[in-house]
């Protein structure tokens, strides 16, 4: 199957879940409903490759947003799905049982920003040590002087 | 009565055979994996934070220490997404040369990788000392056009940054020539290699369908079966003019994951031969001549926006993912790293073995620990 456009996949979701776009324009999806969406596009719509997981940190809006990059492997350009969470207790539903390739990708983005993936199986620190406070990635995280910097003479 | 306990055991963090820095918890009954954990974060620095707080341009050499055998790929990955955010036209020379460079790459990288693992089996440095004669000679080449034999920070946006020496061509044509020998004599002292077969066959075998819904690709995935290949897939740069086929596995073992590599150097062989034969009627320059200064670089500012490109490495699917605000810093800068996502099967893939087949799948799959930790 060739791969889907943009435009046709919001046509698709909208027809077969209804109110499962939070912004339709550039393919939000409600959080609860990610399952089901993503469920879709694997199984039906022939996107089984989930080929990139990453957040991004919007503190203007309060909130994280978390991106996927769905490919099909009969080729195209991937399909991008997106997920907002509030920055406080950040927290989506977990892909890996659909994906187990997400589980090492989203201990990344819980590293890194935070988020919660509910439902993952072993969701830990993956590059910081697991004692290690914040999120270094998130815009707020200081870039200098936090308390791992502070004092060690390195100034 | 004899008691049996489970055994945990550390693979790592300092050990020859998790090729860098790179601890397994294993847990052990006999000399049975039942369960493995890998541990990750030695070599990590946040290159991400540092690419946000950085130019684009700034951050090119840092992508040379992604992929460190490979930084020709690592460097391709970025150019190619800055320019389709910011809409930089590259011209066809550049292109032949990039396909030319990533090529010679996967050329060096699959023959080392494929030493390493026999590094693995204990055939200690025996069959590593033919890869890395030919490895020599191809960073002598990148050494001429670039400068500099690993971190060679060749590309920019719109092009690569000088055209490749007079010299060049010459000595592309002496490695080209003795290529082929070193493909025959190199499978034929592995191909049927007595230790080879009984170390790698039926060793660490994934699935197509396991491969795929653990977002493995490369190499690794095409030893599955699954002709999934960027280059094809998705294409970039020259590749849709260049004639190749996608080399693929039938079991998904230790043992085709070797053999793939060895059909996909000889795939770059014949892609290396279609470019030198069309690099002189190429049209362009090695540069978008818009781009062409280094204060042009510098400040570049692709207007707001996201783009997710991605380029074919040696080691699978290395993607970027940017997001620019307007400034001269991205956003949001994100590298898919292929030897890290390709590491999420490990586990499965070892369980059942001898703790002795562990090192060998890892090498199997062909880590490099500065992309995994990044």
């Amino acid at each position: 199957m060739p791969s889907l456009s943009a435009d046709e996949l919001r046509g698709i979701i909208e027809q077969e879940l209804p109110g499962a776009l939070h912004n339709p324009a550039v393919l939000c999806v409600v959080p609860a409903r990610l399952p089901e969406v993503a469920r879709l596009l694997c199984d039906i719509l022939d996107h089984t490759f989930l080929s990139n997981l990453t957040a991004v940190d919007y503190p203007a809006d309060g909130e994280i947003e978390v991106v996927y990059h769905i490919a099909s492997l009969g080729g195209g350009v991937p399909l991008v799905l997106r997920v907002r969470t509030p920055r406080e207790h950040a927290s989506v539903p977990s892909l890996t049982s659909l994906w187990p390739g997400a589980a090492l990708q989203e201990r990344e983005a819980y590293d890194l920003f935070g988020v919660w993936f509910e439902g993952h199986p072993d969701l830990r620190r993956v590059y910081m040590w697991d004692a290690f406070e914040g999120f270094p990635m998130r815009k707020d995280f200081p870039r200098q002087g936090d308390k791992y910097f502070a004092g060690s003479g390195e100034e | 009565m004899l008691q049996t306990q489970e055994l945990q055991i550390n693979i790592g963090p300092q050990h020859p055979s998790t090729h860098g820095v790179f601890r397994m918890q294993v847990t052990l009954d006999g000399e049975t994996v039942v369960d493995l954990k890998p541990v990750f974060g030695y070599l990590h620095r946040n290159h991400e934070q540092i690419a946000e707080v950085s130019t684009y341009i700034q951050s090119m050499p840092y992508t040379d220490r992604l992929d460190y055998f490979n930084s020709m790929t690592s460097n391709y990955g970025l150019a190619l997404a800055v320019e389709q955010l910011a809409g930089i036209e590259v011209p066809q020379r550049a292109n032949y040369i990039r396909a030319l460079m990533s090529e010679l790459t996967r050329i060096l990288n699959h023959a080392t990788a494929i030493g390493f693992i026999l590094n693995d089996m204990g055939a200690w440095q025996t069959a590593l000392a033919f890869s890395m004669r030919e490895r020599e000679k191809i960073l002598d080449l990148f050494e001429m056009a670039s400068g500099a034999r690993m971190m060679c920070n060749y590309f920019r946006f719109g092009g690569v940054v000088r055209d490749l020496p007079p010299e060049f061509m010459p000595q592309l044509k002496d490695l080209m020539q003795g290529l082929p020998g070193f493909f025959d004599e190199f499978e034929r002292l592995l191909r049927d290699n007595e230790i080879l077969l009984g170390r790698a066959v039926n060793v660490g075998i994934l699935p197509p369908e396991i491969a795929a819904s653990y977002s493995v690709s490369g190499p690794v995935l095409r030893a599955s079966g699954i002709a999934y290949d960027i280059r094809t897939a998705d294409p970039y740069g020259a590749y849709s003019e260049l004639d190749f086929d996608i080399p693929l596995g039938e079991v998904g073992d230790v043992y085709d994951r070797i053999l793939v590599r060895f059909e996909e150097m000889r795939q770059s062989y014949r892609m290396i031969n279609q470019i030198i034969e069309r690099l002189p009627d190429t049209t362009g320059g090695h540069i978008n001549p818009a781009m062409a200064s280094i204060g042009r670089q510098k400040a570049l500012r692709p207007p707001a926006g996201e783009i997710y490109a991605r380029v074919e490495s040696p080691k699978g699917e290395l993607g970027f993912y940017l997001i620019s605000d307007g400034s001269t810093r991205p956003y949001r800068y994100k590298v898919r790293a292929p030897s890290f996502i390709n590491l999420t099967p490990l586990g499965d893939m070892c369980r059942g073995h001898a703790l002795a087949d562990v090192v060998v799948i890892l090498g199997s799959i062909d880590i490099v620990m500065g992309e995994v930790d990044r």
